[in-house]
């Protein structure tokens, strides 16, 4: 996972880019990622949950998306969109069925307490992960969504000022633009 | 007989799955699945002619009552040894009429199983909705069975017609079946035997039943589809199109006959389908030089004769209608082999391409068949069609004093004499004697059928002889098949000779006068041409499906049009509007007190920012500051979920709101950045009349559903949960452990459908992106190419 921002988008030309947006970013992203598995892990007893916690790191990949573009977005993962989102449904549904291998009731949670290092008592329950299935298949549908969506125009008939529907004659309005931000 | 049943499913779900290998051979693999019945049957013939059933019984769905309940008596006896006798006959046949390997063919010997399996379970079947069950897969594998040949369109065509109005037929009769288990307070038909139901609703459940029987036995107006499925290689129109499928309605009203015949309108019914039938179908088999058509036609009009005898409900009657089941089971399955083997040896089924064949013994053999076979089928004595048409005519002399029971008696003569006279039709026409001078001689210098391959009609000849001239052999089964049918019955012996007695002079009748319309063809099929073209304003059955099918597509498109009309203000309105005023009187109906709207300062302010930025959603210009706008109230509801103390909520509505408002953006850049309404000028009006009305409605839902549980003395069910979150759900955020746990299930459910919602948007994203696929080989192009496919390169 590459935490830098802007080098991830060397095609972008330099006088396009925002300067405090970018360094924000780099403090940023790590920041909201971190509070994203805040959000996953403590879930189960306070605020949170996986689905918000992949709305989260979807926000974080927004900011990175208005700095860098799609391809900043998509040089955050290098698994494919569609491989997170399967694995996320398979998480989440492999949690609801062991239980029934186990002779158990579908869905059924079970829950162990371990002492770690720094934080001491810890229960995790298997409720955690399938958390977790559910903070994949988000973050891979909005990794998705960019990919289908947030492509740079190009060549496609946009909108003069004028508020008119209608395509402006190719060659006169029609510009290229990379990224959502225009100035 | 649940283990029968289910060796005939691994036998034929095996072959399908792993028949590729096989080859021909897989018939060999399917016989066994017969053979085991016809041994079991055999052991147990005596008990149950003996008059103790074998029954076994399996629950199904406990909850509603539903078993599967098998029980073979005598009559069920009679149709296992049809099914699966003819299933063994026809596997051995197969090896012959497929003599080369081709695709498609394990394919073929596994469903061919799967629905011997099926046509078992519906004669075995005590328990009506069991019936039903195997009654449908019957349907579905017959389907799967004509449109074999999956490459021919006329394959496909015919396969559809065939479903279309046999499964059509078979939902009517479901119904009809669950009428008369209410009305009767039991499913099974053994129980029904003795305590059956009546009244109108019954007399109304048994004419549906009777649509069902009609469709499946291919009766009129229903009967188009059996010729159509002619298209089906000969073994499995030999099997199912004339020797067991389509018996099934004949066995049901057979079943049905000795409890509710005199019910309503079922008597009437039954003659006047069964009587139309068996006339139609004679007629129009006479006119056919498609020999396999010939029988088609032939089998429709011998389905209706089954119907005249099985469904009046008269023992005497029915046991005719057993031997003729018997009777013509042999005589059909034999003439239709006989016509596979013509047609696999000279490529041809027309009478006026066969010219007579060599003089190989093997064709002799084949042309001592046919003549055997055709003969029974004319009801020439001593074969066993003649003592089934002797005991039919008899009995309704006897014993046909029941409305119309002379007028079928009549409509039996006629029509037999036209069965005479499209049987010496059949075997002038196999012997070459209809064979045009100026069509190409290819029969001649015909190679002969093989042993194996002509074997199989042998046998039946055989029989159709043997009981022919000795009938004691089968008597004790037709007996007690009569019995079963009818408890306390004492049917009359099964004689080859019956006496000089009235059936006797009218059989002669018919036979006299079948020579003379033989004799005379020509001038016969001239009239026919004739009054055929002037009857041709009676729609013929064929046309009948077609026009409803013409019907359905029109009614549809007119619909759609109607009610799509493409507008997408229309259709949200039209939701909107359902959604919120239907339900609007119970709400507003339940609406007693307000509650206190504003409980803290800070909803002022919140409330403030919404109505505003909602108001300025509607009013700007700009689509991306609209969507910004949206995103403002969005806001504004978590800062009202907060007021609330519910943080989760928060949380959630602010992370949505935000990448909402991005994926928002996202879209709306391909978009022109404003506006510009064209819609006529009442229709502003209108909108906000719409949004005012779902505003209003929804405020009103809102009130009414929080003071919903006022009145209610049980604990609520977020009370019940927020006490079992920690000691259950091992969580003191009792959202998310409803979320994961007590709803877990509704969370794997939203979870899939992100996942579907994702993969949709991808794909509408980039209808344009797509590579350029090579064009797809044509089936035909394979299938010229031999047996092994030949895939383009790029495919391979």
């Amino acid at each position: 996972m590459t935490v830098t921002g802007s080098e991830t988008d060397p095609g972008a030309p330099i006088d396009r880019r925002i300067l405090i947006l970018d360094t924000s970013i780099r403090i940023l992203y790590p920041s909201i990622l971190v509070l994203a598995l805040y959000f996953v892990f403590s879930g189960h007893n306070r605020p949170g949950g996986g689905f918000v916690g992949g709305l989260v790191v979807g926000a974080g990949l927004a900011l990175r998306y208005v700095s860098g573009g799609a391809a900043a977005v998509r040089a955050t993962f290098r698994i494919p969109p569609h491989v997170i989102l399967g694995t996320g449904l398979f998480l989440s549904a492999s949690t609801a069925l062991v239980p029934l291998l186990l002779g158990g009731a579908i869905l059924e949670h079970g829950d162990v307490e371990v002492d770690l290092p720094i934080f001491g008592a810890v229960k995790i329950t298997s409720a955690l992960s399938f958390d977790l299935g559910v903070d994949f298949v988000v973050i891979g549908l909005i990794l998705m969504a960019f990919a289908a969506f947030g492509e740079d125009l190009v060549d496609s008939p946009d909108a003069s000022d004028d508020g008119s529907d209608d395509p402006a004659p190719s060659g006169v309005s029609t510009r290229q633009r990379r990224g959502p931000v225009s100035r | 007989m649940f283990a029968l049943l289910a060796l005939h499913v691994v036998v034929g779900i095996g072959i399908v799955a792993g028949g590729r290998a096989l080859g021909r051979r897989a018939f060999l693999v399917a016989a066994a699945a017969p053979l085991a019945t016809v041994i079991w049957v055999a052991t147990k013939a005596s008990e149950v002619l003996d008059g103790r059933p074998v029954t076994e019984s399996f629950v199904w769905i406990e909850q509603l009552g539903i078993s599967i309940d098998l029980r073979l008596d005598a009559f069920a006896l009679v149709m296992v040894a049809l099914v699966s006798g003819i299933g063994l006959l026809i596997c051995v046949y197969s090896l012959g009429y497929f003599s080369h390997d081709q695709p498609g063919l394990a394919r073929l010997a596994g469903v061919l199983t799967l629905f011997a399996g099926a046509m078992l379970g519906v004669v075995l079947s005590d328990h009506l909705i069991a019936l039903f069950v195997f009654w449908e897969l019957t349907s579905i594998t017959s389907f799967l069975l004509i449109g074999n040949g999956d490459t021919s369109a006329r394959a496909r065509a015919a396969a559809v017609q065939a479903i279309f109005i046999t499964a059509t037929g078979g939902l009517v009769m479901f119904a009809g079946l669950i009428i008369i288990g209410q009305a009767g307070g039991t499913y099974r038909i053994s129980e029904l035997l003795l305590d059956p139901p009546t009244g109108t609703t019954v007399n109304a459940g048994l004419v549906l039943v009777l649509v069902g029987a009609f469709t499946k036995s291919a009766q009129a107006p229903f009967s188009s589809w059996l010729p159509a499925a002619m298209v089906a290689p000969t073994p499995v129109s030999a099997y199912l199109h004339s020797a067991t499928m389509v018996k099934a309605g004949v066995y049901l009203v057979a079943r049905l006959a000795p409890m509710f015949a005199v019910a309503g309108a079922w008597r009437p019914l039954v003659l006047v389908v069964g009587a139309t039938t068996m006339l139609v179908g004679g007629l129009r088999a006479l006119r056919q030089h498609d020999l396999k058509l010939l029988l088609a036609y032939g089998t429709v009009s011998q389905l209706g004769f089954m119907m005249l005898l099985f469904g009046v409900g008269d023992y005497h009657i029915a046991e005719a209608g057993i031997v003729l089941i018997l009777a013509h089971g042999a005589f059909k399955a034999a003439l239709f082999m006989v016509v596979g083997i013509v047609d696999h040896e000279t490529g041809t089924r027309d009478v006026r391409e066969l010219h007579g064949f060599g003089s190989a013994t093997g064709w002799r053999v084949v042309e001592v068949v046919a003549v055997v076979s055709a003969a029974s089928m004319a009801g020439l004595p001593p074969l066993f069609g003649f003592i089934a048409k002797e005991k039919a005519i008899d009995g309704y002399l006897e014993h046909g004093d029941f409305a119309g029971g002379t007028a079928a008696l009549v409509v039996i003569v006629l029509a037999s004499i036209l069965t005479f006279a499209y049987s010496a039709r059949f075997v002038l026409g196999v012997l070459g004697h209809l064979g045009e001078p100026d069509r190409e001689v290819v029969s001649v210098d015909a190679h002969a059928p093989s042993a194996l391959f002509a074997g199989p009609a042998v046998v039946l000849a055989i029989a159709t002889v043997l009981f022919g001239l000795a009938p004691v052999l089968v008597d004790g089964l037709i007996g007690g098949a009569t019995t079963a049918l009818y408890p306390g019955s004492d049917p009359a012996p099964v004689e080859p000779f019956a006496g000089f007695n009235t059936a006797l002079l009218l059989s002669a009748v018919i036979i006299g006068c079948g020579v003379v319309l033989t004799v005379l063809r020509r001038p016969v099929a001239d009239v026919q041409a004739r009054t055929s073209a002037g009857l041709a304003v009676i729609p013929s059955s064929e046309q009948g499906f077609l026009a409803v099918l013409r019907g359905i597509s029109v009614a549809a498109a007119r619909v759609t049009a109607t009610v799509q009309n493409g507008s997408l203000p229309i259709y949200l309105a039209i939701i909107v509007l359902t959604v919120t005023l239907v339900p609007f009187a119970a709400f507003a109906s339940d609406l007693d007190d307000l509650p206190q709207f504003i409980e803290q300062p800070a909803h002022v302010a919140l409330v403030a920012i919404m109505v505003a930025a909602g108001l300025g959603a509607c009013i700007v210009r700009h689509r991306i500051a609209a969507a910004l706008m949206l995103g403002a109230v969005g806001y504004a509801m978590a800062g009202l979920y907060v007021a609330q103390g519910a943080p989760d909520l928060a949380l959630t509505q602010f992370s949505i709101e935000t990448l909402s408002t991005v994926l928002f953006v996202l879209v709306l850049r391909f978009l022109p950045r404003s506006w510009r309404h064209r819609a006529p000028a009442i229709a502003t009006p209108l909108r906000i009349v719409v949004a005012g009305a779902v505003g209003v409605a929804v405020f009103v839902f809102a009130l009414s559903s929080s003071a919903a549980r006022s009145d209610v003395d049980e604990p609520s069910m977020s009370e019940v949960m927020i006490e079992s979150s920690l000691p259950k759900g091992k969580g003191a955020n009792v959202v998310n452990v409803i979320l994961v746990d007590f709803r877990g299930w509704d969370t794997m459910g939203e979870i899939t459908v992100l996942l579907v919602a994702a993969v949709g948007a991808v794909s509408l994203a980039r209808p344009g992106r797509r590579r350029d696929e090579p064009d797809a080989p044509v089936f035909e192009e394979i299938l010229d190419a031999g047996d092994e496919p030949k895939l383009p390169e790029a495919l391979r």
